[in-house]
């Protein structure tokens, strides 16, 4: 398959990784954060961490959108589904979110709710149009990739003048997270990671572009390479990134050329402009309260803002309490140091949202890591 | 969420959609978000919508480098300003 297979070639894997070793001085550590669930997975599934020295360590971000979502907020999708009697709309992964009280989306619509899987929002139109009579709300997640498609469906509401049709709006912002990261010794738990740069994101980035990294680079002095999803790509990104640290800079750099521009999609950039704004706060899982971090729906638009329609307001929920989800989405604690991980914990019964999707650091590590850490005994 | 498979267009359809090849799934999804796009492209699609359309030059530009085993110093930065 073009633009996939050369970027998994083997032999070019394993010259790169030599780059990489003879790059890593040996005198020093090098901890790189990939933001990004998208590299978390092919990160784990290509086995790319065998591939590097024991001085480069890869840690996992909070790039993936279902993890970041609070108990709080799949709450009131609950509360649309089971009290408000609507059909609520949402993507597959969000379904299995652990809510309050062992409750999941998934386990709503066992229960007799209208809960409906969809892959695009354009899905959650079509039944708001099917079904005149009902109300619709599509439960809207996810960084800086997904959120232009939903500015576009409630842009596409409004023209239609739809009545029915609402968006519960979770969607949230990548280079506010970043910096959080690297402010955490004030998040009280285990204690802050320190990290030496970033694998930036791929595909939020072909929205948002490369510029909104220059100046994080240089007000935390901290390395940026955006890279594709290939395990090349990502190889080729952490040599750039030990190339900035040996020589002593912190700066943007572009190794996903083919797919990101500096200046990114305008025409996406406009439609979410038009249509969102800055929530003051919102709560992250994980990293708690962020300021000037997720977008809700300007009030021009406040009629297809579920959380208005439905005079929705939302309470913060604490995690379960065995669940190291917390640590995990800030770098501070691996997936195997959870008491939970891989006991009562695994992909088909997630108890924190690290477990829920693939692009999870939690059930990545489950799906493809998780023997390579279990020492060969001989019979 | 994040498909990583580029999807390959297939067929132009009306103004506002194009059909996709996705390693062997068809698919109709929206190209809003684009400017351009022609048959043979490939792009990167989220949940139904087109994000990016893949520059070709720039896609042999960085497996030329990889070729050439990676490059750490500055000239790495190939269209990163």
């Amino acid at each position: 398959m073009q633009y996939v297979d050369e970027f998994r070639d083997g032999e070019l894997g394993r010259r790169l990784a030599q780059r990489i070793a003879a790059a890593a001085g040996p005198r020093r550590q090098y901890r790189f954060m990939e933001f990004c669930g998208g590299h978390t997975h092919a990160i784990s599934r290509y086995g790319v961490a065998d591939l590097l020295p024991e001085n480069v360590r890869m840690v996992h971000g909070p790039g993936c959108p279902v993890c970041v979502l609070p108990i709080g907020r799949v709450d009131l999708a609950m509360q649309l589904a089971l009290e408000h009697g609507v059909m609520l709309a949402t993507y597959g992964d969000v379904m299995r979110v652990p809510a309050s009280d062992r409750m999941s989306l998934l386990n709503a619509k066992a229960q007799g709710a209208a809960v409906h899987m969809v892959y695009s929002v354009t899905d959650a139109l079509r039944l708001a149009r099917e079904h005149p009579g009902r109300e619709v709300v599509f439960f809207a997640i996810g960084f800086e990739t997904t959120t232009p498609p939903t500015a576009l469906a409630i842009l596409h509401a409004q023209q239609q003048d739809m009545r029915n049709f609402s968006v519960l709006c979770n969607h949230v912002l990548t280079p506010a997270a970043m910096s959080k990261i690297l402010e955490s010794p004030a998040v009280p738990g285990p204690g802050a990671v320190e990290l030496d740069g970033f694998v930036g994101p791929g595909h939020v980035s072909t929205v948002i572009g490369s510029a909104p990294y220059e100046l994080f680079a240089r007000e935390y002095r901290k390395p940026v390479v955006i890279a594709g999803f290939e395990p090349l790509d990502v190889m080729q990104a952490v040599l750039m990134l030990i190339g900035q640290v040996n020589e002593g800079r912190a700066e943007v750099e572009n190794e996903f050329t083919r797919g990101v521009t500096r200046a990114g999609n305008l025409i996406a950039q406009a439609k979410m402009a038009e249509v969102f704004e800055l929530r003051e706060s919102f709560e992250w899982r994980g990293l708690g309260q962020l300021p000037s971090s997720a977008l809700r729906i300007r009030p021009a638009y406040g009629r297809f803002d579920a959380e208005r329609r439905f005079a929705l307001a939302h309470r913060s929920i604490p995690d379960n309490k065995g669940c190291e989800c917390a640590a995990i989405l800030r770098g501070a604690l691996r997936p195997t140091d959870c008491k939970l991980f891989g006991t009562v914990c695994r992909p088909d019964h997630p108890v924190g949202s690290c477990m829920v999707s693939s692009e999870g650091a939690c059930a990545a590590h489950y799906s493809y890591g998780r023997f390579k850490d279990i020492d060969v005994v001989r019979a | 969420m994040c498909l990583a498979i580029p999807a390959r267009v297939i067929e132009l359809r009306g103004e506002a959609q194009v059909l996709v090849d996705l390693d062997g799934v068809r698919r109709l999804i929206s190209r809003e978000l684009i400017d351009e796009v022609a048959v043979g492209d490939y792009l990167i699609v989220h949940v139904g919508y087109a994000l990016s359309r893949l520059d070709e030059d720039e896609a042999r530009r960085t497996l030329d480098l990889l070729a050439r085993g990676g490059i750490t110093g500055r000239a790495g930065a190939a269209g990163a300003q």
